[in-house]
């Protein structure tokens, strides 16, 4: 594949990057990133992987756009109030960029679909907003041998790792499984600075363009935390887990399966 | 004794377990932590039989969602 001149001229302030160049941009062109969620984490991901011209993104949610998301989601806009997800942040990437092909899967991440979607991409960015689904698609990834970068938000606090499965730590080597029901701070108790969703989804974005042009070091065997309150980031060193379930020496877990949501279910709760 | 805790020099009492530790640093929901121990993640049961000593480094991880629910 060769760059255009019209190619040449939107990304030339990658290209001039000595790291980046012809080559890399090429490169990037011909990515395939996977978002799994539409919302707080995986808009920043989003625009940033259309503007930087990640050839192929895959998105994955199976929500409309609710006025309560718009306060953090910043790839949906008012008027997309009512529309999927997928497709309203489909429109904004290719009004951003028309180089990327999207792809929309206006659908819950299972089990029973995961891997076969997952498959397909190089980088996976988890954007999901819950417990069940970060561990499946921690599970799924290792299965499927695909590096992704995993973030949590809360409050006006953030985290984030990048995870080589079968190679550095997972997010099970951390957190062994899903915390227990009734634990879990219900909706109406939980809440976040709409901004923080913004810094560690645009990290997340940097970590996949890194990984996807071999650039630098990845967060891996590191939770980066993050404070908006006292504004510090640290870097807190992880190594993997010889009792982790999935990648540990007497791993229990074979197979991928969808793990309970605790307290609020997806459907009747508005987050 | 002096540990570090979450990255910060700190001074607690001889002798303090992991679960004790827990309650003094007023962790509300321990179940949402995941304790790190000299760069070794804890299981969950050896939190009440984990003594900590001089010069350990401790770092308290919490569960994170996506700051919507049940996260
Ligand atoms: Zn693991």
């Amino acid at each position: 594949m060769s760059l255009t001149e019209k190619q040449i001229e939107r990304y030339s302030r990658h290209i001039i990057l000595e790291e980046i160049g012809g080559i890399g941009q090429e490169k990037l062109l011909s990515s395939k990133v996977l978002i799994v969620g539409a919302g707080g984490l995986g808009s920043p991901a989003a625009l940033y992987l259309a503007a930087a011209g990640v050839g192929t993104i895959g998105i994955i949610d199976a929500d409309r756009v609710d006025l309560t998301n718009l306060q953090r989601q910043i790839i949906h806009h008012t008027s997309d109030v009512g529309l999927e997800k997928v497709k309203s942040a489909a429109n904004k990437m290719l009004a951003i960029n028309p180089d990327v092909s999207v792809k929309t899967y206006h659908r819950f991440a299972k089990a029973d679909n995961i891997r076969d979607i997952i498959r397909e991409y190089d980088f996976v960015i988890d954007g999901t907003d819950n417990f069940p689904a970060k561990f499946l698609i921690n599970d799924a990834c290792y299965f499927e041998k695909k590096p992704f970068s995993h973030a949590g938000i809360l409050k006006f606090y953030g985290q984030l790792i990048t995870v080589l499965p079968g190679k550095t730590a997972c997010y099970r080597c951390i957190f062994n499984a899903p915390p227990p029901a009734g634990v879990v701070p219900s909706c109406s108790q939980a809440g976040v600075l709409g901004v923080l969703a913004g810094v560690i989804g645009s990290l997340q974005a940097t970590e996949a363009i890194k990984y996807l042009l071999d650039l630098g070091k990845l967060l891996t065997n590191t939770l980066l935390t993050y404070d908006a309150l006292a504004m510090d980031f640290r870097a807190v060193k992880l190594s993997r887990n010889p009792n982790c379930p999935l990648c540990g020496e007497n791993a229990e877990i074979t197979e991928l399966k969808d793990e309970e949501q605790p307290v609020c279910d997806l459907k009747s709760c508005k987050c | 004794m002096k540990l570090i805790m979450n990255g910060k020099d700190s001074n607690l009492e001889e002798g303090l377990t992991v679960s004790q530790l827990l309650v003094e640093q007023k962790v509300k929901m321990p179940e949402m932590v995941s304790v790190e121990l000299n760069g070794k993640i804890l299981k969950r049961s050896e939190f009440e039989n984990t003594k900590l000593s001089e010069g350990d480094k401790v770092e308290f991880l919490y569960f994170m969602g996506g700051g919507n629910v049940s996260n």
